[in-house]
């Protein structure tokens, strides 16, 4: 049995391929402003990557965003529950799951069985999201993953005035201009995500064992922030982070076919 | 006066707003205490009267601020709003 | 990098003072100080006339933003800080008008200059600035009934309308009237946030949307923003529009329109300058805070 999840972001499409329940593709494609040829070929990538083609593939379900714009999934599903599917199969302990992606981030509250239970999201702000981070490492003028590395280097705690990606560009800039050093303005800008995000997992619920995904979970320097700021004794990266959403919405897939069968 | 203090963004409206006129009958200033995240402070406005308002860098967090008081279900519960016995605070979300 | 960016809002260097007027004759010299985040503004009163305002750019450093607009509105009179005799400071920087004997609301200020350039008439201002959006409500003396602000987020300020300008390579002062060249009414672009809206404008071109049009869209979602803003408080005529978003008739009919009141005019011969508003008021403040000072120490004279 060959399953594919897709994940259909605003800046980036994902696509899994499940074979008798084992991952044997990833991919990621931009998203583009045509989701549904960006999705087709990332199928097509991943099947090729797999040694199969896509009329292999028995059952396909879409998530994210732009999964309406998918007319070849089977079936539709919404972030929540792929994440929540995910996650749960990854680490099933896990009882919060927090989902941060380039435009939006998600937190989701879920019982021993992975059932959900209750969640939040910051959504339509760019502050709330990788966005940000991601834009204040442009005003800097450095790699966003060296962004991260050197957040971890600072021991002050600057707060920002500003809580928009647009005004915090120019608060950055004054802050270079002001001498503060790179890592400062580095903790800085993650510390202030971190506390957005945070905020948002609480309007969900905060249970231990949390657990992260998106895209945003490779940066090593908001992981760190966001830890403190959630003031939890451990927060678990999810493997393959960015592939969480696929991977969960491949699981349904899976699940689904079989109930079919 | 109503005075709304708050923001507008992508996600949403989230505005707590004073009645000033009220507020002046407070004895208690029972707001101060009642908030866990200490938004409320008693200031002389700009027409001398003393009278709650918000902390000035609290005023763009309002959503993350208060979030940690407000049930998924309603937020009848609120300290602040419990607090509050002239009935001058309300909030938008 | 932003210092290359044009600037909208941005005054240049602004000076004017009354005709024929000896300042060393009055009995009382007041001012006002507005520190905006872009600009400045000095308001002088001599016995509660105005006398003369100095508009400039805010710098990086607010005390000497301060200093640099009362000098300006000073120059060439003799006069130095010395001979005021009362200074209220106001704006986002009010706190750092270190000479202010008084510092007053931006809000509170803005209604009170408003209450005397337009007349007792106004109710409801509405001012667009480059960081933030305010609608306020008063009475017919200027004071404050009802207010809110907006300046945590940039849409629906002049800055989320700088970005969307650069990201289509159009300039500012062009905006409103090529956004009335247009075919239809497009819809609003659907999303307030000024990130997000950067990379819808962007999708809405390749799809084959004119310049134009993407401009109508967005000055319709700003229009909308501000719209919502102002349902919150209410309007009440006469309504008065200053900030350097109201030079931008794109925005400013569509708000007119969706709210269904139109703003009224400073007569065109008018001296008074709406960027000043601020400023006035917070002289206005400082003439009746000055005179209730010189009242009580008089009754505290008479009683000893």
């Amino acid at each position: 049995m060959i399953v594919a999840g897709i994940d259909v972001g605003s800046k980036n499409t994902h696509v899994v391929v499940l074979k008798h329940g084992e991952v044997v593709a990833r991919v990621a494609v931009p998203s583009g402003f045509e989701q549904e040829e960006a999705a087709r070929g990332g199928v097509a990538a991943a099947a090729a990557a797999a040694g199969i083609t896509v009329s292999d593939i028995d059952y396909m379900v879409a998530t994210g965003v732009g999964r309406k714009a998918i007319p070849f999934a089977q079936h539709l599903v919404t972030e929540v529950a792929a994440d929540a599917r995910g996650a749960h199969a990854l680490v099933p302990e896990v009882r919060t799951i927090i989902d941060v992606g380039a435009d939006e981030a998600l937190a989701i509250r879920v019982d021993a069985a992975g059932k959900v239970v209750d969640f939040a999201a910051n959504e339509k702000c760019a502050a709330g999201a990788g966005a940000f981070v991601e834009a204040m490492s442009r005003a800097l003028e450095v790699s966003l993953t060296r962004f991260g590395e050197i957040s971890l280097e600072s021991t002050k705690s600057i707060p920002m005035n500003a809580q928009c990606t647009v005004f915090a560009e120019s608060e950055v800039v004054s802050l270079i201009h002001s001498n503060t050093s790179e890592k400062d303005i580095a903790k800085a800008v993650h510390d202030a995500m971190a506390g957005r995000v945070s905020a948002m997992v609480r309007r969900a619920g905060l249970e231990e064992v949390v657990v992260i995904g998106g895209g945003v979970a490779y940066n090593v320097g908001f992981v760190k922030a966001l830890k403190d700021t959630l003031g939890v004794r451990e927060l678990r990266v999810v493997p393959d982070p960015e592939y969480l959403g696929s991977y969960g919405a491949a699981l349904i897939a899976a699940d689904r076919a079989a109930e079919r069968a | 006066m109503i005075a709304n203090y708050g923001y507008r963004d992508g996600s949403g409206e989230y505005y707590l707003t004073i009645d000033t006129d009220r507020c002046i009958e407070c004895r208690g200033r029972w707001c101060v205490d009642a908030c866990p995240q200490s938004l409320f402070i008693i200031e002389a406005d700009d027409y001398d009267d003393e009278v709650a308002t918000i902390v000035l860098t609290a005023r763009k967090q309002l959503k993350e601020k208060c979030a940690g008081c407000k049930p998924s279900a309603g937020y009848e519960t609120l300290p602040c709003l419990t607090a509050c016995l002239p009935v001058a605070i309300s909030h938008s979300w | 990098m932003i210092e290359e960016k044009r600037e909208f809002w941005r005054w240049t260097e602004k000076i004017w003072r009354a005709d024929g007027v000896d300042w060393k004759d009055a009995a009382s010299v007041t001012v006002g100080i507005d520190v905006g985040s872009v600009s400045s503004q000095a308001v002088v009163l001599t016995d509660g006339r105005l006398f003369a305002f100095y508009s400039t750019r805010t710098g990086s450093n607010s005390p000497d933003s301060a200093k640099k607009a009362l000098g300006g509105a000073m120059e060439g009179t003799d006069m130095t800080i010395d001979d005021v005799h009362y200074v209220v400071g106001t704006g986002y920087g009010r706190v750092n008008v270190p000479f202010a004997n008084r510092a007053i609301t931006e809000i509170a200020c803005h209604a009170r200059g408003a209450n005397f350039m337009v007349g007792p008439s106004v109710r409801t201002i509405l001012d667009m600035g480059g960081q933030d959006c305010k609608v306020i409500r008063c009475d017919d003396k200027g004071k404050v009934q009802n207010f809110i602000m907006n300046d945590k987020c940039a849409a629906g300020t002049g800055r989320g309308m700088e970005v969307i300008a650069d990201t289509l390579g159009v300039p500012i002062e062009d905006i409103g009237v090529r956004s009335f060249d247009i075919d239809d009414e497009p819809e609003p672009v659907s999303n307030v946030c000024t990130v997000f809206a950067k990379s819808e404008a962007t999708a809405l071109l390749k799809a084959g949307w004119s310049v134009n049009r993407v401009l109508a869209a967005y000055c319709s979602a700003m229009a909308e923003r501000v719209a919502s803003l102002i349902d919150r408080v209410g309007v009440e005529k006469d309504f008065f529009i200053t900030g350097g978003i109201a030079k931008n008739s794109g925005v400013v009919r569509r708000i007119e329109r969706r709210i269904g009141v139109e703003a009224v005019k400073l007569p065109a011969d008018t001296n008074l300058d709406p960027q000043i508003a601020g400023a006035l008021g917070a002289a206005l403040f400082a003439h009746a805070l000055l005179r209730r000072q010189q009242k009580a120490e008089a009754a505290a004279g008479a009683a000893a």
